[in-house]
């Protein structure tokens, strides 16, 4: 006879599994690989391969060692870490800073908390940070697009958001603009900045693939750009001599790649559809104050790691509209 | 068509509908029926017969105790073999009465032709007497006797009397069977339940996998005042709640009933029984249960004797197939997996499912990664997650605040969850312990 | 220059004073007051915090102690008559002495002699698996070896045996706090009293169905037949619900109804070998 299986309803399960999920982000991240790769060159591949492999072995030794439980490092989301930690470092950063920055975003990041899904703050964002912290030149010396062999010896620039902080000490807006780069290369992502952040076109293309898998929903990445296209379109109009046009704050630095990736992070990110509007507006409203008016050029990683730790307070007071508190007629 | 749907939540699990458009075929007898006196919810029935005793098809074998409580007929005639307790679908030993079948002697009462009788002169009252005595109770799954439900609380208003057709479960079609073949039976059933209900307006719910029905059930509803509406097809469109609130836009509030939104709600398989007791006097003793799976040789749609063991069910649609793995009871998202089919059909079954190897198991369980998705899915604006982590903590307190008496059951969130999360399993539990919780705070 | 550096030390004590008055003031106004006692009676308590006692934790139990005027069922079975007993000194009060317990797997349900004939798939943990369904073997009362029991012990005292898929209690590491007794759905745990050399006879079973039923899903079930019910000469046995019961504050371990069991459901733990103690009875002692 046939031994059956029993087991609480339901009986059916979808195909849809958490490998799956993090390898549909991995494939919509791809574009801005390859723009990235076309830019950068060598030392966008040196970069993003070792960073990936010691996001994956810092995963697995803290595992097999420390926590002594079933290593996980394979299940794609370390692989993200590393990538999206690639992504927003410049393509000309030493390799061992590269891997101090993956122990950072692994193990103080993620692995202090229990590892996928107890995290707070977005790994990769910490690592950042962290190397940001660190290592404040060797993060802020942007190499030219173009320059396919030369990885740590690249020319560097300044980044469109650094020229426009630097500029706006003693010139105006309409000054400097002729200097950034033109929108369709900001668009592109021609310019100068951190390895996976500058093609605004490709990163786009990344979040069009992730709605139609149905891997992340709108909410997040538009209330955060419509936010930042609100707010400093407003500033723009009161004052377009001091306060650069919406269009240039869109298209230039972390935002897109931020907006898009960092912020939808399922760990850190709200559990309600409201949730996720109020953070993605409370990380609009932080970066365009940073960028405008703070210390640093580009503020999105702090926005986005300040609404990470805002995540808990928000998942305990929005909750979901329930079914039948109130009874409408009609 | 103008479909329309319920707002909040809802999942899409392939259908499956293996034995759509296939007629009801009626089974022959089986040697011997094991009839539970627990076939609906409330207080279980009171045996009436003794071992040795002779019973007629329709005579009561066990009647009704208390208010919510139903009668229990025999399904068969012959000699009582034993009234012991016998294993159920949960394998826990329930009362139950043992019956040989031995001809088929039926009651004189019951009107057996095929005549159909459309209109009934009884009033309200009557009706509702005749649907207790024939032992009716909500066929689609939840056994709630039907009597109770057409008795409007004092206070409340009746207004529409909907039915539902939906079966959004995947693989089963019993319902879609019943609209299809026995049409005009369960439109005359819906009218007996109105006037029982003392209702003038009607509306049947029937999801958009079902054209054939909703066109057929839209020509015998022509002139009347029974609407036929269409329905998006999105589990669990035929949640009582959600079906509410798809047809006419209203929430029935946390902790209610459709009867707090002036609605009552019956299955089309309660409307035919209603039929059948009402204008032919023929009590509850059969139902149509679909016999499905992918590896089994001849899905079906069967008109079965209650007490039927499943066993013959499955051996009349070509035998158990080799690589069965798990049997349920009921659809793959709320039906009950036996752990033997020798348990009997009630009148609860709406389904025998059998699972084959490759899909029995569940996949191993990952770390909860927030992904948000039970809560995007959850039709009563729940979040699954929160209630899994508060049930393993037992902080059972939080949940009731949480209103996890709201839960469903439906199963979406559990479907949903790329980690494989038993979220449900631990959500019933919190349910089952929040109720001991409420239920020791009246009894101070 | 100097000025800099008086005016810190001016500001930083002006602060530290004006802080000082208000964590003063404040102290006094929230102050409660605790008799010095809990604290001391604290400090003998195991510090286990288990519950075991039926209180939140050690200082609710010590706050009890003080407070109340009678100390029946007040109990620590952690640490024993020797803590009541240092508690009392303490507070110059009489201790109600409590024979020492330990917890008892009353199930013997184990493949052999239950076959498995489903396999459990839900979320493991027993209350689930409990309000399913009868579990794995079919019998509605046995053990459904997901560990409930050993999850909630504090003491690292149970574990799941794999052969037998059944917990096991370590005797000494046992302190009778009762975690797993109220942890587990089928109310098979049960604290009976320690004996010497952790000594133990009782009923595994606790299946209330009759005889023919129970026996048809577990060759180890008590039928309820009343053999050893008839033979006990202090009255420790009652049969109740087809059941037999062992009393283990009146069994004086006498070993008389062991061997009548016709199905084994009695069990005899940690005796030596039957024929040293008294005359030779032809019955398969277990273990």
């Amino acid at each position: 006879m046939n031994k059956f299986i029993v087991s609480p309803s339901p009986h059916t399960y979808t195909d849809e599994s958490v490998p799956k999920l993090m390898y549909g982000v991995i494939i919509s991240l791809l574009p801005a690989l390859a723009v990235s790769v076309w830019f950068f060159g060598i030392g966008m591949i040196v970069v993003t391969s070792v960073s990936i492999a010691s996001c994956i072995l810092f995963e697995y030794l803290i595992q097999r060692y420390m926590m002594k439980v079933k290593p996980s490092h394979l299940d794609g989301s370390a692989l993200i870490t590393g990538l999206l930690l690639a992504f927003c470092l410049p393509a000309n950063i030493p390799f061992w800073m590269v891997m101090i920055g993956a122990l950072a975003a692994v193990g103080i990041g993620k692995m202090t908390f229990g590892g996928l899904g107890n995290n707070i703050f977005n790994p990769a964002l910490v690592g950042r940070v962290f190397l940001f912290i660190s290592f404040p030149v060797a993060m802020t010396a942007w190499p030219e697009a173009g320059q396919w062999m030369q990885y740590t010896d690249a020319v560097t620039g300044a980044t469109p958001l650094g020229m426009m902080k630097e500029g706006l000490a003693f010139k105006t807006v309409g000054e400097i603009m002729p200097e950034v780069p033109s929108f369709l290369h900001l668009l592109s992502g021609k310019m100068m900045g951190s390895s996976g952040e500058v093609s605004a076109l490709a990163l786009l293309v990344g979040m069009l693939y992730m709605m139609y898998r149905k891997i992340i929903s709108w909410h997040i990445p538009v209330s955060i750009l419509a936010t930042v296209f609100v707010f400093t379109g407003v500033l723009w109009l009161a004052n377009p001599d001091r306060f650069a046009d919406p269009l240039f704050h869109l298209l230039t630095g972390g935002l897109m790649l931020g907006a898009i990736f960092m912020a939808t992070d399922y760990v850190t990110s709200p559990m309600t559809h409201k949730g996720m509007i109020i953070y993605g507006v409370g990380i609009g409203v932080v970066t365009v104050l940073i960028r405008t008016f703070g210390a640093y050029p580009e503020g999105v990683q702090f926005a986005i790691l300040i609404f990470n730790g805002f995540t808990p307070l928000i998942n305990k007071f929005v909750k979901p509209k329930r079914f039948g508190k109130e009874v409408s007629r009609g | 068509m103008n479909l329309k749907t319920f707002s909040r939540g809802g999942v899409h699990p392939p259908e499956h509908k293996l034995s759509s458009g296939l007629a009801i075929e009626e089974l022959p007898l089986p040697e011997v029926v094991v009839i539970p006196v627990s076939q609906h919810l409330g207080a279980p029935a009171k045996v009436i017969v003794d071992r040795g005793d002779q019973v007629k098809i329709g005579q009561v074998i066990a009647q009704s105790e208390g208010f919510v409580s139903t009668n229990i007929h025999s399904s068969v005639s012959g000699k009582v073999l034993k009234v012991d307790k016998f294993m159920d679908s949960s394998g826990y030993r329930k009362m139950a009465v043992q019956i040989q079948v031995e001809g088929e002697d039926w009651e004189e009462t019951i009107d057996r032709t095929d005549d159909l009788v459309r209109n009934t002169v009884l009033k309200s009252e009557a009706i509702r007497k005749k649907i207790l005595e024939a032992g009716i109770v909500g066929l689609g799954g939840a056994t709630f006797p039907t009597h109770v439900k057409l008795m409007v609380p004092k206070g409340k208003i009746a207004e529409y009397l909907i039915i539902n057709g939906v079966e959004c479960e995947p693989y089963l079609t019993a319902d879609h069977a019943l609209m299809m073949q026995r049409t005009e039976e369960v439109f005359a059933g819906i009218l007996v339940l109105m006037k029982g209900l003392g209702v003038e307006k009607a509306i049947v719910g029937i999801e958009n996998n079902k054209p054939d029905a909703i066109l057929k059930m839209k020509q015998v509803a022509k002139g009347s005042k029974v609407q036929v509406q269409g329905l998006k097809v999105k589990y669990p469109q035929g949640g009582e709640k959600q079906l509410v609130q798809a047809l006419l836009k209203r929430e029935v509030p946390s902790g209610g009933l459709p009867i707090d939104v002036g609605v009552v709600v019956f299955n089309v398989g309660t409307a035919l029984a209603a039929y059948d007791a009402v204008n032919k006097n023929r009590p509850l003793i059969d139902r149509v249960v679909t016999v499905t799976g992918k590896s089994l040789e001849k899905p079906s749609n069967f008109l079965v004797r209650i007490g039927t063991p499943v066993s013959y069910l499955v051996e009349k649609a070509g035998g158990l197939p080799g690589d069965t793995a798990k049997v349920i009871n009921g659809g793959p998202m709320m039906g009950k997996a036996l752990s033997t089919l020798d348990v009997p059909v009630v009148k609860g079954s709406s389904g025998i499912l059998l699972i084959s190897e490759a899909e029995a198991r569940r996949k191993e369980v990952l770390p909860c990664i927030r992904c948000t998705k039970c809560v995007t899915v959850c039709p009563m604006g729940l979040e699954p997650y929160l209630m899994m982590s508060l049930s393993e903590k037992a902080r059972y307190e939080r949940m009731e605040s949480e209103k996890v008496l709201d839960c469903i059951e439906c199963g979406s969130c559990s479907y949903t969850c790329p980690s494989s999360r038993p979220l449900l399993d631990y959500i019933r539990l919190g349910k089952a312990e929040v109720g001991k919780i409420m239920r020791a705070r009246k009894a101070v | 220059m100097s000025q800099i550096i008086i005016y810190t030390i001016i500001t930083l004590v002006a602060i530290g004073s004006a802080a000082a008055i208000i964590l003063y003031f404040v102290a006094q106004k929230f102050n409660v007051y605790e008799d010095p006692r809990i604290d001391e009676v604290e400090a003998v308590l195991p510090a286990a915090n288990c519950g075991g006692c039926g209180f939140p934790g050690c200082r609710n139990f010590a706050e009890t102690l003080v407070k109340s005027e009678s100390w029946e069922d007040l109990f620590c079975p952690v640490g024993g008559n020797e803590t009541m007993a240092s508690v009392a000194t303490l507070l110059g009060r009489e201790a109600i002495e409590q024979a020492p317990r330990v917890a008892v797997i009353r199930c013997n349900g184990t493949p052999e002699f239950r076959p498995r004939f489903n396999e459990y798939d839900g979320a493991p943990t027993c209350a689930i698996a409990h309000s399913l369904y009868s579990g794995e073997g079919g019998c509605p009362h046995g053990c459904l070896g997901e560990g409930d029991c050993v999850v909630v012990c504090a003491f690292d005292a149970i574990h799941m045996d794999p052969v037998t898929d059944l917990p096991v209690v370590v005797d000494d590491k046992c302190t009778a706090c009762g975690a797993c007794v109220d942890a587990c759905p089928r109310n098979i745990i049960e604290l009976r009293k320690k004996n010497k050399k952790d000594r133990k006879i009782y009923v595994s079973c606790i299946n209330e169905e009759k005889g023919a039923v129970a026996k048809k899903n577990c060759s180890v079930a008590c039928i309820g037949c009343s053999k050893c019910f008839k033979v006990c000469p202090y009255e420790a046995i009652t049969m109740e619900n087809n059941l037999a019961f062992i009393d283990s504050d009146k069994c004086k371990l006498c070993r008389k109804c062991a061997p009548e069991c016709p199905t084994d459901s009695i069990l005899e733990l940690h005796f030596p070998p039957k024929k040293e103690i008294t005359e030779p009875v032809e019955a398969e002692v277990s273990e």
